[in-house]
């Protein structure tokens, strides 16, 4: 087991040496000349040209991209933000509790909603209540979440006054960021239940629980439920991952003072050092959930712990049969 | 059977209908059947031809909607199981929905019963037939916890016997079913099967996925349960090889219908209708030195629209103009031998106008 | 036979007579009758169908163009001569969101196309030939997959700038990793299939294989998912317009209006209310077409 983990979590270097990589011939491609945006419009060329310098950016192109990897792997250097002149990877770790806020949240609400919702219409399949279910889903995947959080402002804000419309630090500003997120979530995670608990209920093993004399309850969730256990914590991952990517918008629109607010901000401004320093940052949580996710399944899966862990222990077993003999 | 004992089980005029999108699908049509105490009834009959949807029956398993038993009577025991009660038509039929409603739960709360306790069934492929997130040895113990009064230690030790009755260490107990091969899942599957004592087994096709080695295993093995356990097996098979080998009796099912049931004598050697003819003729035999085999033409006719007369007209060697004017019906040629042919009717009724005659 | 007669019985000759002409097709013909008896996957056709009719006569069926501004009537509410209302230059709402069909529909299209055509051959790749070349290309699609799909498409617009055509290659490039997983796990499903490997015991080459066996039975998946990313990449194109890159005022596309009209929202809540509800049944009409083609291509899904 810790070998696997061992082993997922090396596999992460790759794919984080890639997004950076990315991120560097962003900057690449990127117009304007950074030195014009760090020091005054009115700096002399010499100054200029000696700002250069001091950013590397007269050395060779590998060398760029060397300095590049060892400032963000060794000091977390992320560059420094155009509009602020203040470190990018500061700015940033002080903004990620409040994206992360409610990211959590959101998921914890929406498995709670999405789970029994997911299982009742499966098992109630073709009934009134799985077409409700199926038409709420349906429609809650498909509206756009900046209209939904601006219908909510309208009804809670504006026309009922009972929460603020806007970020302000308090506990009650928190709850429509939250809905907004979840909404959408359980809409798409209910759906997802609902699926993978009719592909299992059609399962012979399902049948031989039946033919036990099984309660449908005990059917229900300790055979059925066990059995979709795999893509619900799939979905927790990919959703956490999806959130995070998606606190872009509701950031902006109940302007949220967490890294999606920090990056859209960071486009319009055209504040690119900024904008990188959030692609690395997401990136690396988004792998970081990835591995957890790819971990938690040799657990909710035996048949996958010994498909992943079983190979190296086989292999010992022929090396000691090849040493016996 | 000629000894007049009790049947464990009697289905009498069994009808199901499976209604798609498609269309309705007739699926089983007017079978009747005993089964004796302590006797293997083979079940014989192509893919499609309703020998699984016989049994799911019997299970009260079959998928409502879109099955509906349309008419009949299935007892065990004496007890009836299917529902006296009409469906109501439609979600607004409120007048019969109530009675229908308690009716079915009622029924289901006493399946639930003697599911695994009087009738246990085998699903077809082992591969699929066990759960694979629980210990094989947890799915044995689940049978016993269900159905009987004991302590849940107790009955994991049951199911840890019950893992060596059919061959498998105790050891075993706590492993995957992915950790097991086909065989040894079966033997699982025919575990759980067994773990209550039942009174009846229906087993689906339990060899069909098997590799034929270990077929053999696995039917001695069930073979050598049923005469310790003295329980009675309803065997599904597509495989005349396997009745041959454990069955008592045989019935042969055709498009949803009976064709012809007798003990293995009539079928193997004095079969009557003409599918069972064709079947044993499209077998290899070592005996006979045959230079080809004769294949039975045509296919089966589509269940969702059978002809008004006999359903095995079209594929018929010896069909006749009488064929095509009405179905056939079942009638004993001798005691214990039934075939739902109409030439075999015709000629049987002209021998008897015959020695009337006489 | 029986002889009974019950109401079911009744029915079920009733059916008959209906299905006498029960005849085998071909899978695909199989499907398309399927998907014709599937109401929600018509009624999602026709919306879009809907759809592209509007945005082909736009010009007709507005009642004012997009641009033309009325001082004198500004974010009233929908009346008769503006039945969505106007906004806060005196435009009228109507005009403007029939006007935005021609910016989400084909953009959400071609985005489709363009990233199915890539990720496709990428995925198509990977999965055939398997080994090395799946693992380059799949060691890459990870490293896309990492960077959150709306923040690869921002960062893209942001150094491309604003524009219809850095927006579609913007949004294109989000939807290829997507694609390329799907398409590869399409292809994976069928290659396993016996007659892969029979063609293969004959001599058939590996382009012939792929494009002659693999596709077309694979295709069934795929389809199904670029009909679900379509909806996907119309979300996101009006993501982009509301956060102000892509498509920016006065573009007339639905996430620029509504980007427009939140500043009004407490006085003029039908500025927001219209184009987001053009966007969410654009969206729910793919949506509900890409299930009902899941369900006729897969009926054991039903």
């Amino acid at each position: 087991m810790l070998r696997y983990i061992l082993k997922r979590i090396l596999y992460m270097i790759p794919v984080m040496f890639g997004v950076i990589v990315v991120v560097f011939l962003m900057k690449m491609i990127t117009p304007g000349d950074p030195v014009d945006h760090l020091l005054p419009a009115n700096a002399s060329v010499e100054q200029k040209e000696a700002m250069r310098d001091k950013l590397g950016l007269n050395d060779p192109i590998i060398k760029q991209f060397g300095d590049y990897v060892i400032g963000v792997v060794t000091r977390g250097d992320l560059g420094t933000s155009y509009a602020t002149k203040q470190s990018v990877a500061g700015e940033i770790f002080g903004r990620l509790p409040k994206t992360v806020f409610i990211a959590v949240w959101a998921i914890f609400i929406s498995q709670i909603f999405a789970t029994p919702l997911g299982i009742l219409a499966a098992v109630k399949q073709n009934s009134l209540v799985d077409s409700i279910i199926v038409v709420f889903t349906m429609v809650g995947a498909s509206l756009p979440n900046f209209w939904l959080a601006l219908m909510l402002i309208r009804w809670f804000a504006v026309d009922l006054k009972v929460l603020p419309s806007m970020y302000n630090g308090t506990a009650a500003s928190w709850i429509l960021p939250i809905i907004t997120v979840s909404f959408q979530s359980i809409a798409m995670t209910t759906r997802g239940v609902r699926t993978n608990m009719l592909e299992v209920i059609r399962q012979d093993y399902i049948k031989t629980a039946r033919a036990k004399g099984q309660k449908e309850s005990i059917v229900v969730f300790n055979h059925a439920f066990r059995n979709t256990l795999i893509p619900v914590v799939a979905g927790i991952g990919s959703g956490l991952a999806g959130m995070i990517g998606g606190s872009l918008i509701v950031e902006t629109v109940f302007a949220v003072p967490g890294v999606g607010k920090y990056v859209a901000d960071a486009v319009t401004a055209r504040n690119y050092p900024s904008l990188q320093g959030g692609i690395i940052v997401l990136a690396l949580i988004g792998t970081v959930i990835n591995m957890i996710v790819d971990i938690m399944y040799t657990v909710v899966d035996p048949r996958l712990k010994t498909t992943l862990l079983a190979p190296s222990s086989r292999k010992n077993k022929t090396k000691v049969a090849k040493e016996g003999a | 059977m000629s000894t007049e004992k009790k049947n464990l089980l009697e289905v009498r005029n069994l009808t199901v209908h499976y209604e798609t999108d498609e269309g309705i699908v007739e699926a089983v049509n007017n079978v009747s059947f005993d089964i004796a105490p302590g006797e293997i009834l083979g079940v014989v009959g192509e893919t499609g031809a309703g020998k699984t949807t016989i049994a799911l029956s019997i299970m009260g398993l079959l998928p409502k909607p879109p099955a509906h038993v349309i008419s009949g009577s299935i007892k065990l025991d004496g007890e009836e199981f299917l529902p006296s009660l009409p469906e109501p038509e439609g979600p607004f039929d409120f007048a019969k929905k109530g009675p229908w409603k308690a009716e079915q739960k009622k029924l289901e709360l006493r399946f639930r019963e003697i599911r695994g306790k009087k009738v246990s069934m085998m699903f077809q492929d082992p591969m699929t037939a066990l759960n694979p997130v629980l210990y094989v040895g947890d799915q044995i113990a689940e049978v016993i916890k269900i159905h009987e009064n004991i302590s849940a230690a107790e009955a994991e030790k049951r199911a840890g016997d019950m893992l060596e009755v059919v061959g498998i260490p105790r050891e075993r107990y706590k492993e995957y079913p992915h950790q097991f091969s086909g065989g040894m899942k079966q033997r699982v599957v025919i575990a759980i099967a067994l773990a209550c004592h039942p009174d009846l087994i229906i087993a689906d096709e339990p060899t069909t996925a098997l590799d034929v080695t270990i077929q053999a295993q696995v039917l001695q093995l069930l073979r050598n349960l049923q005469k310790e356990y003295g329980t009675a097996i309803m065997l599904i098979t597509h495989d005349f090889g396997v009745v041959a080998e454990i069955c008592d009796r045989c019935m042969v099912i055709y498009a949803g219908e009976k064709v012809e049931s007798g003990n293995l004598e009539h079928i193997f050697d004095k079969n009557m209708h003409p599918y069972t003819r064709g079947m044993f003729e499209s077998l290899p035999n070592l005996e006979e030195d045959t230079d080809r085999l004769k294949p039975i033409k045509g296919l089966m006719p589509n269940p969702m629209d059978l002809p008004s007369y006999c359903s095995f007209a079209e594929r018929c060697d010896v069909c006749e103009e009488i064929c095509k004017s009405r179905n056939p019906e079942l009638i004993e040629v001798e005691p214990g031998h039934e075939v739902a042919c109409i030439l075999v009717t015709e000629k049987l009724a002209a021998q008897n106008n015959a020695k009337e005659v006489k | 036979m029986s002889k009974i007669t019950t109401p079911a019985m009744v029915k079920l000759s009733k059916k008959i007579e209906k299905n006498a002409n029960v005849t085998s097709n071909t899978p695909g013909r199989e499907a398309l009758k399927r998907l014709r008896k599937n109401k929600t996957a018509m009624a999602g056709l026709i919306i879009i169908l809907i759809m592209f009719i509007v945005a082909i006569l736009a010009p007709v069926i507005a009642p004012y163009t997009y641009t033309e501004q009325d001082y004198t009537a500004t974010m009233q509410g929908p009346s008769a001569a503006h039945i969505f209302g106007t906004d806060n230059l005196g435009r009228d709402l109507f005009s403007r969101c029939v006007y935005g069909t021609r910016y989400s529909l084909p953009i959400g299209i071609i985005c489709t196309v363009i990233g199915l055509l890539c990720g496709g051959a990428l995925g198509l790749c990977a999965a055939y030939f398997g080994g090395k070349v799946d693992m380059v290309i799949m060691r890459i699609i990870d490293v896309i997959q990492a960077i959150p799909s709306i923040l690869l498409c921002i960062a893209l617009v942001a150094i491309l700038g604003n524009g219809m055509w850095q927006l579609i290659v913007a949004i294109a490039a989000g939807s290829i990793e997507g694609m390329t997983k799907n398409v590869r796990a399409a292809v994976f499903m069928v290659r396993s299939n016996e007659y892969v490997n029979s063609s293969k015991s004959i001599g058939v080459s590996d382009a012939n294989i792929m494009v002659r066996h693999l596709l077309p039975n694979a295709v069934g998946m795929i389809v199904i998912n670029a009909v679900g990313a379509v909806s996907g990449a119309i979300l996101s194109i009006s993501s982009l317009s509301y956060i102000g890159v892509g498509l920016v005022a006065p573009t007339p596309e639905w996430g620029a209006i509504l980007s427009e009209g939140k500043t009004y929202m407490s006085v003029a809540p039908h500025m927001v209310l219209f184009p987001g509800l053009m966007i969410a049944i654009t969206v729910v009409a793919f949506n509900l077409f890409g299930n009902g083609l899941r369900d006729a291509l897969d009926p054991r899904l039903k």
